[in-house]
């Protein structure tokens, strides 16, 4: 904050003091401002250079309608619990659970269906269920007891993912058995096709979703609120906002988000296995990271997230097609994530 | 000690708020032993007083940040009880909190209205839970401008980008956009240089002169003797005294806080 403390004249001495002008000037300060307003830009940018650089050493190969479709069908699954993974970072926590989560609910999803022969809608209003409760317990953990999210949902995980074990007796359902029986399991594998872009009802649904969430977390109240919490929950306390109760309806929203992705994840593999989703986990979190938005807390975009989610897709898909060892995708993911914190405090610092 | 000067000015008027005998112990300790507090209408009354005198506990007590052993509370001659800071805002006390209780990430629109948020009217507002930002820019716009918080370029920055006399400006304004009768303020210009504190004190005045009540909680006696009506000094968890700032000086003041000099029996 520049303060022009030695300027004599007094009279204008209160006019700056009472004024709003942003007296930061120059180019790298302008950068600031604009990434500090727009925290998503930086995602995009890397997202589109590298479209870009993939399209022009790849060609056709890469810039085709299939292959770019072809992304978002590998990202829908870590785009949905991207999404609520951010809900969950946003207020400065951090979900560990959300894999586990988003299998135990797919496979409630199947063994209600294939062992108790409920009908498969129920079946899946029992798995969003099963999801919501996980995030309650997440939230209630969190919020009333005020033990940390990184603990909570460390156990949680390990919790979840061993009921999931547990329950299923490690049993995978077949893809043709759902198709057979229960082919509402696998509504979001049906694809629509256009001119050679292929949209599954996956893809469509992260979309909508990341959409509906960012008209959610930047056009009502409770939105508003997520970001206060997340920024300051002392000062939001005060302010009126009731804190714990938007601490556990984030994880309760983001449990039922990962339920869904364990739906949207029957359509994406066919089958229904416990061991699916093994690092959905650490992708969400890696595509939260380098969509700029903090771990800190009360910043960032959903559709940083998306974006983030994205240039991953981007980089593994454009890098297999280039024929190098798949361990450079994940030399260079890890480049991005440093990359994009060391922005974040940028940023941060730039702004207080 | 309710002074016979004292009882001939609360005949003429009504204070709007009045504390009778309160009452806190934490464990051992009493931080409240029998505190009283008269508030006039339209006037800036500064508590001052020792570290550990009880002032915050008095001013935590009538902004509903906690709750009391025992003693009253009257706003406008009726009996209140809070039980949370949301329930003494809603009777129309606000408070301005020495570390302001504002989201830095948030747009200043965003931070006047947290937690009393606008939405629209009709399909989107009922169903969609739309924000209204218009209005909500508009009114702290208008907010803004009548306290002479002028000139703001982009009233949607950030907080974190203001300076601190324009953060304390921020939350002043929003308790004046919401605080009907009373504003408690603690502290306003610890945090600040010389010329910010000078526009807060401004800023101190023109809300008093529009008719609401404050209450001043400050260590800077000079600040305290050019904003206050009255000052009520608190020593041991009691009013010891009120005193009028243009009759004694700030030594006095001072001397009577500390328990250096007896305090004034009229």
């Amino acid at each position: 904050m520049s303060e022009t403390a030695d300027t004599p004249d007094t009279s204008t001495d209160a006019m700056e003091v009472a004024s709003f002008d942003d007296n930061r000037n120059g180019a790298i300060a302008w950068i600031q401002r604009t990434l500090h307003n727009n925290p998503s830009l930086v995602p995009f940018t890397v997202l589109l250079v590298s479209i870009a650089v993939f399209g022009l050493i790849l060609g056709q190969k890469f810039f085709s309608p299939f292959a770019l479709t072809l992304i978002l069908q590998q990202v829908a699954i870590v785009g949905i619990v991207g999404a609520a993974q951010t809900l969950v970072i946003l207020t400065a926590g951090i979900d560990l659970s959300v894999g586990a989560i988003m299998v135990i609910s797919s496979v409630v999803m199947g063994q209600f269906t294939f062992r108790y022969g409920i009908p498969a809608p129920l079946a899946v209003v029992a798995g969003l269920l099963t999801g919501a409760l996980c995030g309650y317990i997440n939230g209630w953990l969190v919020a009333r007891m005020r033990l940390p999210p990184f603990i909570v949902t460390l156990g949680m995980w390990q919790i979840v993912l061993a009921s999931n074990f547990l329950y299923s007796a490690n049993e995978t359902i077949r893809s043709q058995d759902i198709a057979e029986h229960a082919s509402i399991l696998q509504f979001f594998g049906n694809k629509i096709n256009i001119g050679g872009a292929v949209f599954t009802y996956g893809v469509i649904a992260m979309v909508v979703l990341v959409l509906g969430l960012a008209y959610v977390l930047n056009q009502t109240a409770w939105g508003r609120h997520v970001y206060a919490v997340g920024d300051d929950p002392e000062a939001a306390e005060l302010s009126g906002v009731q804190t714990q109760k938007i601490l556990i309806s984030v994880y309760v929203v983001a449990g039922t988000i990962c339920a869904f992705a364990g739906w949207a994840l029957v359509g994406r593999i066919g089958s229904i296995s416990p061991t699916a989703g093994q690092f959905t986990n650490i992708e969400s979190i890696t595509a939260v990271v380098i969509g700029g938005v903090s771990l800190f807390g009360g910043r960032g975009s959903i559709l940083g997230t998306l974006f983030g989610a994205l240039i991953v897709g981007v980089f593994s898909l454009g890098l297999r097609l280039v024929g190098t060892d798949p361990q450079w995708t994940f030399l260079l993911i890890g480049l991005l994530i440093i990359f994009a914190v060391a922005v974040d405090q940028w940023i941060r610092r730039a702004s207080a | 000690m309710n002074s016979p000067a004292h009882q001939a000015e609360s005949a003429a008027v009504q204070p709007i708020l009045t504390a009778r005998n309160l009452v806190k112990r934490f464990g051992s300790v009493v931080a409240l032993n029998g505190a009283d507090l008269d508030l006039f209408p339209g006037e800036v009354l500064a508590i001052i007083g020792d570290n550990g005198a009880g002032k915050s506990t008095l001013i935590k007590a009538i902004s509903g940040a906690l709750r009391l052993d025992s003693g009253e509370i009257s706003l406008d001659g009726a009996s209140v009880s809070f039980n949370s800071p949301l329930q003494a805002r809603a009777a129309g006390i606000e408070t301005v909190y020495q570390n302001l209780a504002l989201s830095p990430a948030l747009s200043i629109t965003d931070n006047m209205f947290l937690g009393r948020e606008i939405r629209q009217k009709g399909f989107a507002g009922r169903w969609l839970r739309r924000l209204d930002r218009r209005a909500m820019e508009t009114q702290a716009r208008e907010k803004l401008s009548e306290l002479g918080l002028l000139t703001i370029q982009n009233i949607s920055q950030s907080v974190e980008t203001l300076s601190g006399g324009q953060r304390q400006g921020i939350a002043v304004a929003r308790a004046a956009t919401f605080g009907s009768k009373v504003i408690i303020m603690d502290e306003p210009t610890a945090a600040l240089g010389v010329k910010e504190s000078r526009r807060v004190l401004e800023l101190i005045q023109d809300v008093r002169n529009r008719g609401i009540s404050i209450i001043l909680i400050s260590h800077n006696m000079p600040h305290v003797f050019e904003v206050a009506d009255r000052v009520h000094v608190h020593r041991l968890g009691r009013r010891l005294c009120v005193i009028d700032p243009k009759t004694y000086t700030m030594s006095d003041a001072v001397a009577f806080m500390t328990g250096a000099k007896e305090a004034p029996v009229d």
